[in-house]
């Protein structure tokens, strides 16, 4: 008995492993009816797949990195929450004016180790992502995670952040409410946090509203995510006077992990299972659990001046001596 | 102190405004369309007579009014790697980077200075529109933490003029990092006792207005200047509504409490002086 399976949204440039998998599926449905023995068949199949997936991966271009980094299937924040933490009770509202959605977040244990998490939400599904409002925070939410970060600080307890948002929501109501100020103490929350920040961009790193959440002590980058001042859409809009040139202003932006990387931006890229994190949701998970538990140990050994203090120095050297 | 044998070369620069422009030109304010004489319009502050616009000043008559007699030392602003993303779109970063250059006389979109307000010892550091829109790249950024170091180093409040177009893009990421860059000077300044004050002018949106241009101990706004994070035409296309009147302008920020208060630039100075005076308490007794 095969388990039905619910179709996978493939990208455009997935085309070859789509045709592929579907043969499979085939294969697999005329084996149960006809009961026909051609599992050497279907495993041929597989491993061609597998060479597909490994080579079209394997080279993926910026362009493509931030079609695989929105990916609908891709784990979003709350399945990181849900498989990495315990204990779990979420915290609400920015004390202020509202609880915002696009950013969840609270109290919980990791490892055994009680945490302050926080993530920027996009949804899994229509209903979802209305809710959360595609991850787009407004003000209450930036400051509901200042609020977050600080009551960490008070009981000397870590902060991880998972970052996925296309950047922070633009509308009239945001503005009102003082948006740029919110990202802004957001930002400072973390940067003068006595207690150690790991922020991890999951999917996409959208500008202001990710670095909101991200300046930390470790920032860590699923391989395909991408983390950039603006989109490639926007800044092609501007640059290139035509939004089509996405791909183009992708690659000139230089917005994938090895890119920041290589420009000691962040800190450490967490590899992604063959085909890309929704592939294998749980190994994802798991493989961003032990990066974070890594980049944990040696900053719980620093008291808070000391992590204070290689924070700055950490973002006041960045930059300093990019490659040129 | 090394950064500032390396960096702070004090640049004295004549204190008189250059005088290539006729004094008979005539300039018509770009908001009411009256037409002004240009060295009247440059009496005025470039304040329109007519309608009280607020035109967009140059770096140097912006020093030349906030200090006291208009006397300044302008600082070498520290030099960062040029095009940290080898950056290319129609044009090369550095070509574009030459050409602002160029035009404005100046290494990129900031400069900083020091010397006194209302008789107190200042440093203040100036955006400039002009120069790739004042956009915020790595230049920005360290000569921002510089103008903190300096203020710290000078036990003198920083005050910050802002006016940008939000990141600069051809350095991507990089550029993104400036906002918690900046953030760290404003604290440098906090931490030492120091008041940071932000004039925010025409105008500033993006990243700028999301790091450092919102964390003044004071915000002070020049009237009519557009302040925002996102651009209106984003919004526009997002929430498919017509954006209020007046939205995301200085008198709007102060309704809705984002600033302090909104300053005409001929009471600049003495409301800077002024603040100053009150904040600084402690240097007061101290010295008494
Ligand atoms: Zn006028």
């Amino acid at each position: 008995m095969l388990d039905a399976r619910p179709m996978r949204h493939f990208l455009e440039f997935e085309k070859p492993i789509a045709e592929l998998e579907g043969k499979i599926e085939e294969l697999r449905k005329m084996s149960e009816a006809d009961g026909l023995n051609i599992a050497d068949e279907i495993a041929k199949l597989t491993e061609k797949t597998d060479k597909q997936l490994r080579a079209t991966y394997a080279k993926l271009t910026p362009w493509q990195k931030t079609q695989v980094a929105r990916h609908p299937e891709r784990p979003k924040a709350g399945d990181y929450l849900r498989g990495l933490i315990t204990d779990y009770e979420p915290l609400a509202g920015d004390r202020a004016f509202a609880d915002d959605l696009a950013v969840i977040g609270g109290l919980g244990r990791f490892r055994g180790r009680s945490v302050v998490v926080l993530g920027t939400e996009k949804g899994n599904d229509t209903e979802s992502r209305v809710k959360h409002n595609f991850g787009m925070a407004k003000p209450e939410g930036y400051r509901k995670a200042r609020r977050l970060i600080e009551l960490a600080g008070r009981f000397g307890i870590p902060v991880l952040t998972f970052v996925d948002t296309s950047g922070a929501f633009p509308g009239i109501d945001a503005e009102a409410r003082g948006q740029a100020e919110a990202i802004a103490r957001s930002i400072e929350a973390c940067l003068e946090s006595p207690v150690p920040v790991i922020a991890t961009i999951i999917g996409e790193g959208g500008s202001g509203g990710a670095i909101a959440l991200a300046a930390g002590d470790a920032v860590l980058m699923l391989e395909h995510a991408i983390y950039s001042v603006i989109s490639p859409e926007g800044c092609a809009a501007i640059l290139w006077k035509d939004a089509a040139q996405a791909p183009m202003a992708a690659e000139a932006l230089k917005l994938t992990a090895e890119d920041l990387k290589r420009l000691e931006l962040i800190d450490t890229i967490v590899p992604e299972p063959l085909g890309g994190a929704h592939r294998d949701c749980d190994a994802t998970i798991a493989a961003v659990g032990d990066a974070i538990a890594a980049a944990l140990t040696p900053l719980l050994a620093l008291d808070a001046a000391a992590l204070k203090a290689a924070r700055r120095e950490k973002f006041l050297d960045m930059g300093r001596d990019a490659l040129t | 102190m090394s950064w500032l044998t390396e960096y702070v070369r004090p640049k004295i620069r004549t204190l008189l405004g250059r005088r290539d422009v006729p004094e008979n030109l005539w300039v018509q304010c770009p908001s009411c369309q009256q037409m002004m004489f240009h060295a009247e319009l440059e009496k005025a502050m470039k304040v329109c007579s007519s309608c009280g616009h607020h035109m967009r000043p140059s770096v140097a008559e912006r020093l030349r009014w906030t200090f006291d007699d208009g006397a300044f030392t302008r600082i070498e602003l520290p030099k960062v790697p040029a095009d940290p993303l080898r950056f290319r779109d129609s044009q090369r970063y550095t070509d574009r980077l030459k050409t602002a250059r160029d035009k404005n006389q100046s290494d990129d979109a900031l400069a900083v200075a020091h010397g006194s307000i209302g008789g107190q010892r200042a440093v203040a550091a100036v955006m400039d529109f002009d120069f790739m829109g004042g956009s915020m790249g790595a230049a920005v950024g360290e000569g921002i933490v510089a103008a903190a170091k300096l203020a710290v180093l000078q036990d003198a409040p920083l005050v910050v003029f802002t006016a940008s177009g939000g990141a600069r893009m051809q350095e991507g990421a990089v550029s993104l990092m400036q906002m918690p860059r900046t953030i760290i000077a404003t604290r440098l300044v906090k931490e030492a006792g120091l008041p940071f004050i932000v004039v925010l002018t025409d105008p500033t949106t993006g990243g700028v207005t999301a790091s450092f241009a919102m964390l003044g101990d004071i915000q002070i706004a020049e009237p009519g200047a557009l302040i925002g994070f996102a651009g209106a035409r984003v919004i526009e296309q997002t929430v498919r509504e017509k954006l209020p009147d007046g939205f995301q302008r200085a008198e709007y920020l102060h309704q809705h409490g984002i600033v302090d208060l909104v300053a005409k630039r001929g009471d600049l100075q003495a409301t800077l002086g002024r603040i100053i005076g009150l904040l600084r308490v402690k240097e007061l007794a101290q010295a008494a």
